[in-house]
């Protein structure tokens, strides 16, 4: 069946289907599998990995009619890095015995991925990375140090981005594994945040054995893999749609509401501009997932993320001053491994820190800014001295 | 809350552009304009005939049944997006929009169709600064012995209007431009292409064609839908000033690179393009609820000036910026989009006033 013959309505119908099944009250995980075998995970993925080859766009009547059924959730709050950027990568590079190996226990949470992708010296310039692998018979050894890393303590595999050739070019000399983080020589440290909790690890790599199966893509062609995968972290589409008020000025309009006594025109002024930012993106996002459902995707998924990062830290910062005194205690310091970024049930004073990160992660706002002048404005690239020269020759 | 209504343009819609923009892209435009301005005469009446007359594009949102093409809003605020980027020295906003709806609420009908038909213009004799919210607007003129008096400052559109409709404490007036008593004075204005007048009525005779309180909805009717529709003319505005820009800084060469390849001018492109994206799905959203029943209409509204209205301004300031000196001259046209752009932040309101009007609106009062 091609993929534009595909209706809302038959996938409807194929979820009611997989619901009279398998009753959503079992085993969630095998309900789960259930779903997968059933193509209705990812309906835009091939048929046998978890999908019918349906336009994407039509993977939300497949959601919405399971969530009415009450069906166990695949909990991608947990799982993100696996559903949006290990296995857009698996499907699009890996061999098809890495795909069925992978992609299965991936989608229904099973097992847990992380990105061992930043390195102390390899940030925004990802393509930096010194952390070696060295092909040794059937395997390669991996030593290096990577950071930024969520879920590192949970996960079971992680993508892994080395370096293997250091008298290539920065670009060339990379390739890409899918690192086991049980195997011996991996070690994992929490990174403790401004916030006081350590959502992320650092991860030590000593001699990390990695069978040759585990690699994805050709030798030297890591940078063109990660592409994949940094394409889709990027593919913000708008996300689902929210009501308005909806999403980070939710706790900022409630307490303005309810503190009577903190308001100033000053603040009513900087609180409107802002209650129009957010109503602007909003609509930004209503219209882009309109285009998209047209069959017509404009850029303007590239402004998601970094509107959302502008603002996040502007409503964040006037919760804190709407607040006052409350503004002033935090709720704890506390050494914490939080599993979710959920920040509504934790203090202001929390919101307003973590939202920091929020320019910097996934890609900082100045490299964003960069994507979007050259990308969508077509403006001419910034001049480089660092794409010729072998890495191991570059000043580090 | 009401389903997200359709934010894209149809079909129909993009033909529509696509005419308009051929029929504005006149290689003789600006010369032709800046002689306009130099020679007291800002408005183009020839093509107005065509929008107007041959086009019909003046009736857009007024009824077949009046005389009218019946398209509604939507259709409306494309083609203020594309006049606003020609920056159109047309009475488009004034009479096929404020006016039209000022006479569509009062269902002053037999005024209405020679202006849907394009063999009129007429203009509300409001300060062009005023705001919806703003109720100092019926106590400028009074009518005395048969006949209307007072004076209207800063009113826009008017200078080309055969119809003046005036707002007075007793309702609202339909007076002849040309009648006895009736005096337009031409303002030295910030924009150009949108001259404002001063408007003095000496015992002129009028029309009354509306009650003091049909009169004031039918003005604040107006006033929301012109702010409504204005963003759609600022989405213009802002389009062309980065389309011209990023055009720019790719040709032009400074210290042995395109200017547009150096991160500082990139990076303030990037964040134009942003807010002109968001502009868009904005100014979408304020046309495609104008008119809607039960307040929303006056959020968009709100929420459109608010937003759109600072974008256009700094799409406009970022355009003579990056121009560099050539952006600074009189022959290079960035300067009618800065004052169209400036002009229009004031017009109907400033974003600050929409912004407190917002904030009675959804419920975040102010104190």
């Amino acid at each position: 069946m091609s993929a534009n013959t595909w209706e809302a309505a038959e996938l409807r119908s194929l979820a009611k289907e997989l619901v009279a099944r398998h009753p959503v009250d079992g085993d969630p995980l095998a309900f789960l599998r259930a779903r997968f075998d059933a193509g209705l995970a990812w309906v835009h993925f091939p048929v046998g990995l978890g999908g019918l080859g349906a336009p994407r766009a039509l993977q939300s009547a497949v959601d919405e009619e399971l969530a009415a059924a009450g069906a166990p959730d695949n909990d991608p709050g947990r799982i993100g890095i696996g559903l949006g950027m290990a296995a857009p990568t698996i499907l699009r590079h890996g061999t098809p015995a890495q795909q069925r190996r992978f992609l299965r226990p991936l989608w229904t949470g099973q097992e847990v991925w992380c990105q061992l992708f930043s390195e102390p010296g390899a940030g925004s310039d990802l393509a930096a990375v010194g952390t070696r692998a060295v092909r040794d018979g059937d395997a390669w050894v991996v030593s290096g140090q990577k950071v930024w890393t969520s879920l590192a303590h949970k996960a079971r595999w992680a993508i892994l981005l080395a370096r293997t050739d250091p008298d290539a070019p920065k670009h060339q000399g990379m390739t890409y594994f899918v690192c086991d983080m049980t195997a011996p020589g991996v070690e994992v440290r929490p990174l403790r945040q401004i916030t006081g909790e350590a959502e992320f690890n650092e991860v030590f790599l000593t001699d990390v054995r990695l069978p040759d199966d585990l690699r994805l893509g050709a030798p030297g062609e890591g940078w063109a893999v990660a592409r994949t995968t940094l394409m889709n972290e990027r593919v913000a589409i708008g996300g689902t749609p929210v009501p308005r008020e909806g999403g980070p000025i939710e706790p900022l309009v409630r307490a303005w509401r309810e503190w009577p006594e903190v308001r100033t025109a000053g603040l009513h002024d900087e609180l409107m501009r802002l209650w129009v930012r957010a109503e602007a993106a909003r609509l930004t996002g209503a219209r882009l997932r309109q285009q998209l459902a047209a069959g017509e995707p404009g850029p303007e998924g590239s402004a998601v993320k970094l509107t959302h990062a502008m603002l996040t830290q502007r409503i964040t910062g006037l919760e804190l001053e709407v607040l006052g005194e409350a503004g002033l205690r935090h709720d704890d310091w506390t050494l914490r491994r939080p599993e979710r970024t959920d920040v509504l049930d934790r203090a202001a004073t929390h919101r307003y820190l973590r939202a920091k990160g929020n320019s910097i992660e996934g890609g900082t706002s100045e490299v964003l800014r960069g994507i979007i002048a050259e990308r969508v404005l077509g403006l001419p690239a910034e001049p480089r001295t660092d794409t010729t020269v072998a890495w191991k020759d570059l000043p580090r | 809350m009401t389903a997200m209504p359709d934010l894209l343009y149809d079909e129909s819609e993009e033909d529509l552009r696509a005419s308009l923009r051929a029929l504005l892209s006149d290689v003789d435009r600006w010369p032709a304009a800046l002689a306009r301005i130099d020679g007291g005469e800002p408005y183009d009446a020839k093509l107005w005939r065509v929008l107007a007359g041959e086009m019909g594009l003046a009736g857009l949102l007024v009824p077949e049944g009046h005389g009218g093409a019946g398209a509604g809003h939507r259709v409306a605020a494309l083609v203020l997006e594309e006049l606003g980027r020609a920056v159109a020295p047309v009475p488009y906003l004034g009479s096929a929009v404020v006016a039209t709806t000022a006479l569509l609420t009062c269902g002053a009908t037999d005024l209405l169709r020679p202006l849907a038909e394009g063999d009129a213009v007429a203009a509300l004799a409001v300060p062009f600064s005023r705001s919806p919210y703003d109720r100092a607007l019926y106590d400028r003129v009074a009518e005395r012995d048969g006949g209307l008096h007072g004076t209207i400052t800063s009113v826009a559109d008017a200078l080309p209007a055969d119809i003046l409709l005036v707002p007075a404490a007793d309702g609202l007036w339909a007076v002849d431009a040309e009648a006895p008593g009736v005096t337009r004075t031409p303002v030295v204005s910030l924009d150009a292409t949108r001259q404002l007048c001063d408007i003095t009525l000496a015992g002129a005779s009028g029309q009354r064609i509306a009650g003091a309180e049909t009169g004031r909805v039918a003005v604040r009717a107006a006033l929301t839908t012109g702010a409504a529709l204005l963003a759609s003319e600022q989405l213009g505005v802002a389009s062309w000033c980065l389309e011209t820009t990023v055009a720019y800084v790719k040709e032009r060469r400074q210290f042995g690179r395109p200017v547009g390849s150096f991160q500082a001018v990139k990076h303030r492109l990037a964040d134009v393009w942003v807010d002109v994206t968001q502009a868009r799905a904005v100014a979408r959203y304020a046309a495609a609820s104008a008119g809607e029943p039960g307040g929303e209409a006056e959020v968009a509204a709100a929420l459109a000036q608010a937003h759109c209205a600072p974008v256009a301004v700094h799409a406009a300031e970022e355009c003579v910026q990056l121009h560099g000196g050539i952006g600074f001259t009189w022959e290079y046209p960035a300067h009618l989009y800065l004052k169209r752009a400036k002009a229009a932040a004031i017009a109907f309101g400033t974003p600050d006033r929409h912004r407190a009007a917002l904030g009675q609106l959804v419920d975040l009062p102010a104190a």
